[in-house]
């Protein structure tokens, strides 16, 4: 590298889970490492290395994206919501409540992901069907529970919320 | 972070003459969804001291929809073709295509010019850095071997868009931004047949929109793949027919997935004016067969490949004459 294409770091403003913050990040930084090492958000996982198994899918103003693809300084000015966002009052919400006692999760690796998928469908379509609920969530690898459980899951958060 | 992204600089152009001229230094590349370049950089098969993010230029992101024909803007991100109503009305087969392509999180930021200028695949080619240096690398990175093809002289990876056999099908044209100015040629242009380099773009050229304008009546594409979903194509077929008096007065059948280019079919205009019958399917099979040639470039058997592509020309163009 050389002249003015030396790295360096800008500082990013973005809104995170609904509170702003500021940091300097460089201009390679991922999202995906931005989010788990200098916000310390480590729901958002690296499954695997190339945006194949959708555990680091997070909400980028309000659409499913892979941190792992995405450049940091991208999100300038805009919002990412992760799993930990969904929180209301220290409580879980009625997708990540759904999630447990649907038994959605078992390992749990992957759930994050799922859940932030399934969000982002619940929001654009607050009824889908069990195809909708599969079509939504075909790039979010899970390895143990086979997918009947996760699909139940979503369901059930749709059914409670008519 | 990986080594790779470490060093790079991105730029944040507004406009498509900002990027063109950020993008004419040596060691710029364009990223939009990044879906591809970012993977490929982690993995170092693709390298950048500049990224220009051009995902940020709003007249890369226009869909216009006139009478008989549409203009999609280089920058329009996959899930807004799927989901565009003027598409979806005179194009079905780009929806339909569209949808095919990775998975949701991939077709929100994935865009249309990416897709068409998507970098050669193949099982040698598409791994860890770690994995390749075992190897010894190979022709189209670092090597002098292609270990496909070891006694060939060319890269054999395989192109793997879903958008182009569609668009080819479609007679689509492509407008294209450099230094130079601006140019339009067809579709067929943009591509050669060599995995290394398929793209007949200059260093720091953009595509700026495809053009398609309607001239058939009945189109379809259909791609076979390992999984359901967020795979790339092993075959993938389009095809575009139109028929007068229950026989073909156009027909073209537009392949991805089994070359190191996306092509049209050679040969079908001698089907003109034949009706669809057992026999005319067998031929369409066997022409489909002999011209494409997959080579071993995924775990999928080629023989596999090229026996599935012609099922698939024969299933669509059965069911699009009925």
């Amino acid at each position: 590298m050389h002249g003015s294409a030396r790295p360096r770091k800008r500082l990013l403003r973005v809104e995170i889970n609904g509170r702003w913050r500021e940091d300097a990040v460089l201009d390679g930084a991922l999202l995906v490492d931005y989010l788990r090492e200098t916000v310390r958000l480590t729901s958002v996982k690296t499954g695997c290395d190339g945006g194949e198994c959708g555990a680091c899918t997070v909400l980028l103003d309000g659409v499913a994206v892979s941190a792992c693809l995405t450049l940091a300084v991208r999100c300038e000015g805009r919002s990412v919501e992760t799993v930990e966002g969904l929180l209301k009052q220290g409580r879980p919400s009625r997708l990540q409540q759904a999630f447990h006692e649907r038994l959605g999760a078992q390992c749990g690796f992957c759930t994050p992901g799922m859940i932030m998928a399934s969000e982002a469908l619940l929001r654009r379509n607050p009824h889908p069907s069990d195809d909708e609920i599969r079509a939504a969530l075909a790039g979010n690898l899970c390895r143990c529970t086979g997918y009947v459980k996760i699909i139940e899951s979503v369901k059930a958060a749709s059914e409670a919320s008519s | 972070m990986s080594v790779e992204l470490a060093d790079v600089v991105v730029a944040q152009p507004a406009t498509i003459e900002e990027a063109v001229a950020l993008a004419a230094d040596a060691g710029a590349r364009y990223v939009a969804g990044g879906t591809d370049l970012i993977v490929n950089m982690r993995r170092g098969v693709t390298t950048a001291a500049r990224l220009v993010d051009i995902s940020g230029i709003a007249a890369l992101k226009t869909i216009v929809v006139e009478a008989n024909g549409a203009v999609i803007g280089g920058g329009v991100e996959i899930a807004r073709l799927v989901g565009h109503d003027g598409i979806a009305r005179l194009f079905p087969v780009i929806a339909q295509a569209a949808v095919t392509i990775a998975a949701p999180a991939h077709r929100n930021v994935a865009t249309v010019g990416g897709n068409l200028c998507l970098d050669t695949r193949c099982i040698y080619y598409n791994q860890s850095e770690w994995w390749r240096r075992s190897n010894g690398w190979c022709l189209k990175n670092r090597g002098d071997t292609c270990h496909v093809a070891p006694r060939g002289e060319r890269c054999h990876a395989a192109f793997s868009g879903d958008l182009a056999p569609a668009l080819l099908a479609l007679d689509a044209e492509v407008e294209i931004a450099g230094s130079a100015g601006r140019r339009r040629m067809p579709l067929r242009d943009l591509y050669v047949e060599d995995g290394k380099a398929h793209l007949t773009l200059a260093p720091g050229e953009l595509l700026v929109c495809v053009r398609v304008t309607r001239k058939m009546d009945a189109f379809a594409y259909e791609k076979i793949r390992q999984r359901g979903a967020i795979d790339y194509p092993l075959a993938g077929v389009a095809v575009g027919l139109t028929m007068r008096e229950r026989r073909i007065a156009d027909l073209r059948i537009g392949l991805t997935g089994l070359a190191s280019y996306p092509f049209l079919a050679a040969g079908l205009e001698n089907l003109v004016g034949r009706e669809v019958d057992d026999d005319l399917l067998k031929e369409i099979d066997r022409a489909v067969q002999r011209q494409a040639q997959p080579m071993r470039t995924t775990l999928a058997a080629a023989h596999y490949r090229r026996l599935a592509a012609a099922a698939v020309a024969r299933r669509l163009v059965a069911r699009l004459a009925a």
